[in-house]
């Protein structure tokens, strides 16, 4: 029981990196139809920014956070101003392979930057062990927990409720009549990209605490982001919630009671029948269209 | 039509009768075909304006090139804004074109289906609304208190166009008629200084046709929104219009008062065929 509980609550941290990965990942497509295949980037080059300003330079670490976001949110309105906004238009399979490239480019580009040593987690995160009863887990997943449910309950109350939040579901429900509201496009898009990049650097930080530390390696992390976003549905917030701890859970348990092996394996196993039940997600919308 | 509404839903400063939009030769083609053929005619504030025509004569295209989401290329639609200056419409965004205050509904309803009526309307307050992104994000405060205070002018547009029962359902799930009118009615919320409507009827069975005809014939009494429609129902062209150009194959083959129109050759040619008057 112990163990299942321990795990449990791991399971659940690692669900909050998830749904805040997933969440700029959602972001993205709901306002634009692009899958974003470098959302696993964002994470590194945002974790790295945030070590960059707390350890390269020494600032103190709230700044650095705010570096690191800051930073997220430009790389984020470089890349759709830059890059996407010239493929409006052009096929779903380009913009996928465009985003693929742009993950490996950007890949190379940490690697050069930072190198294939992992730098040492961030201090400014606690890591010592919280103990309910004989159950114990580390602090660092309470904090990415808290962290992410405010980030998430942020977001969905700025689409229920901001004009922008409103604006950008305006757009991703039909384009030719929020540009007829004056609704920009253009701006909607540049701010879906600079949310994701984001709440990329926020769960980069976060995850470098949790795993080994600063590296490359946190981007494999992020190919769980397919499966999460798959089972919540590409285009839902509270999907992202669903799907992250549902696969945040399935990777704990089996590393737990299986091997660390299977725990690769295992989510997207699971991922399969649950399409094979609901092939638009949990939470997606259903699109029927009759031609 | 008793109450006493509190806001103005006309956004033009122009007097009741003085030159609006002058659409002056404007020519669009696709490929090979030329959708609009040297178009010309001018709309005064304060009438309804009818545009009518065969189908294909490019109607819906001549609301497109008013409202930025085609680029006709020939010709220039002049927009006088009164205070705020003249403005070429050709070449000018669709937003930008928003901001005038055009506002407009589609033939086959272009509403943003998962959201309530409510969140349709005010999405017709966008421009007005002027608030950045970051008191965005702490909505309480400026936000929330000049959402407020646009929520009245909503609500009043809710009443004229009777659609108090479905205010919170999803736009979606409601009937054709409903959703007709709730298009009407977010660009109402606009405060349009010119109104353009796209068969507003289309697809409505006789009670719910006159039902809107008198909805925009309220608009257009209590308010003095230009309004700028296209419809297939002569009856109720000749009945509501007080001015019509006749569209046809893309050229502008008539313009004038309803009775004139009416009596007019080239257009009974148009509509009857021409054996039909032989």
């Amino acid at each position: 029981m112990t163990k299942f509980l321990t795990l449990t609550l791991n399971g659940l941290g690692n669900g909050a990196i998830l749904a805040l990965t997933a969440l700029g990942f959602v972001l993205i497509y709901k306002a634009t139809e692009v899958i974003n295949f470098a959302q696993g980037q964002f994470l590194v080059i945002g974790a790295f920014m945030v070590y960059n300003a707390n350890v390269t330079w020494g600032w103190p670490p709230w700044l650095s956070v705010l570096f690191g976001i800051a930073s997220g949110i430009a790389l984020g309105m470089a890349i759709e101003r830059v890059i996407l906004r010239r493929l409006i238009g052009e096929s779903t399979l380009a913009v996928i392979m465009v985003t693929i490239g742009l993950a490996s480019a950007l890949g190379g580009v940490v690697l050069g930057t930072w190198g294939a040593e992992p730098k040492p987690r961030p201090t400014f995160i606690p890591h010592g062990r919280v103990n309910f009863g004989d159950v114990g887990v580390g602090a660092d997943r309470l904090v990415a927990v808290a962290v992410a449910a405010v980030v998430l309950v942020a977001v969905g109350l700025f689409f229920q409720h901001s004009r922008h939040g409103v604006a950008m579901r305006a757009v991703a429900d039909d384009q030719q009549a929020a540009m007829v509201q004056g609704i920009s496009v253009n701006r909607i898009f540049a701010m879906a990209w600079a949310l994701a990049g984001a709440c990329g650097a926020i769960a980069g930080v976060l995850l470098a605490s949790m795993s080994g530390g600063y590296g490359l390696e946190l981007e494999a992390f992020a190919i769980f982001v397919f499966p999460v976003v798959i089972l919540g549905g590409l285009d839902s917030v509270l999907g992202t919630v669903v799907g992250g701890v549902i696969v945040g859970l399935l990777v704990e348990y089996t590393k737990g009671y299986m091997s660390v092996d299977s725990s690769q394996i295992i989510p997207f196993a699971a991922l399969v029948a649950i399409l094979l039940v609901k092939p638009y997600g949990l939470f997606g919308q259903v699109r029927i269209e009759r031609v | 039509m008793s109450r006493a509404y509190r806001h103005n839903l006309n956004g033009s400063t122009l007097e009741a009768g003085a030159l609006q939009m002058e659409i002056k030769d404007i020519t669009l083609r696709f490929g090979g075909v030329r959708a609009l053929d040297g178009v010309s005619f001018n709309v005064a504030q304060g009438d309804i304006h009818a545009i009518i025509g065969p189908n294909g004569a490019g109607k819906t295209s001549l609301l497109n090139c008013i409202s930025g989401l085609y680029r006709p290329q020939v010709g220039e639609i002049v927009f006088h804004g009164g205070d705020r200056g003249d403005r070429n419409l050709v070449r000018t965004k669709p937003g930008a074109i928003a901001r005038l205050g055009i506002a407009r509904t589609f033939q086959n309803i272009e509403l943003f289906r998962h959201m309530t009526v409510l969140e349709n309307l005010m999405l017709g307050r966008h421009t007005h609304m002027s608030h950045h992104l970051l008191a965005s994000f702490l909505y309480y405060g400026p936000a929330q208190r000049q959402e407020i205070r646009e929520r009245e002018l909503v609500e009043e547009v809710i009443d004229l166009l009777e659609i108090q029962a479905v205010r919170n359902k999803e736009v979606g799930a409601l009937a054709y008629g409903f959703q007709k009118r709730v298009e009407l009615g977010r660009a109402l919320c606009m405060q349009p200084s010119l109104l353009l409507l796209d068969e507003p009827m289309a697809g409505m069975n006789a009670e719910e046709k006159e039902d809107m005809a008198r909805f925009v014939l309220d608009v257009n009494d209590l308010a003095g929104v230009t309004t700028v429609l296209i419809e297939h129902d002569m009856g109720v062209i000749m009945d509501i219009s007080d001015r019509v150009s006749v569209l046809d194959f893309g050229r502008c083959i008539a313009d004038g008062a309803p009775a004139e129109v009416g009596s007019d050759q080239a257009v009974r040619d148009a509509y009857l065929g021409q054996e039909a008057n032989a």
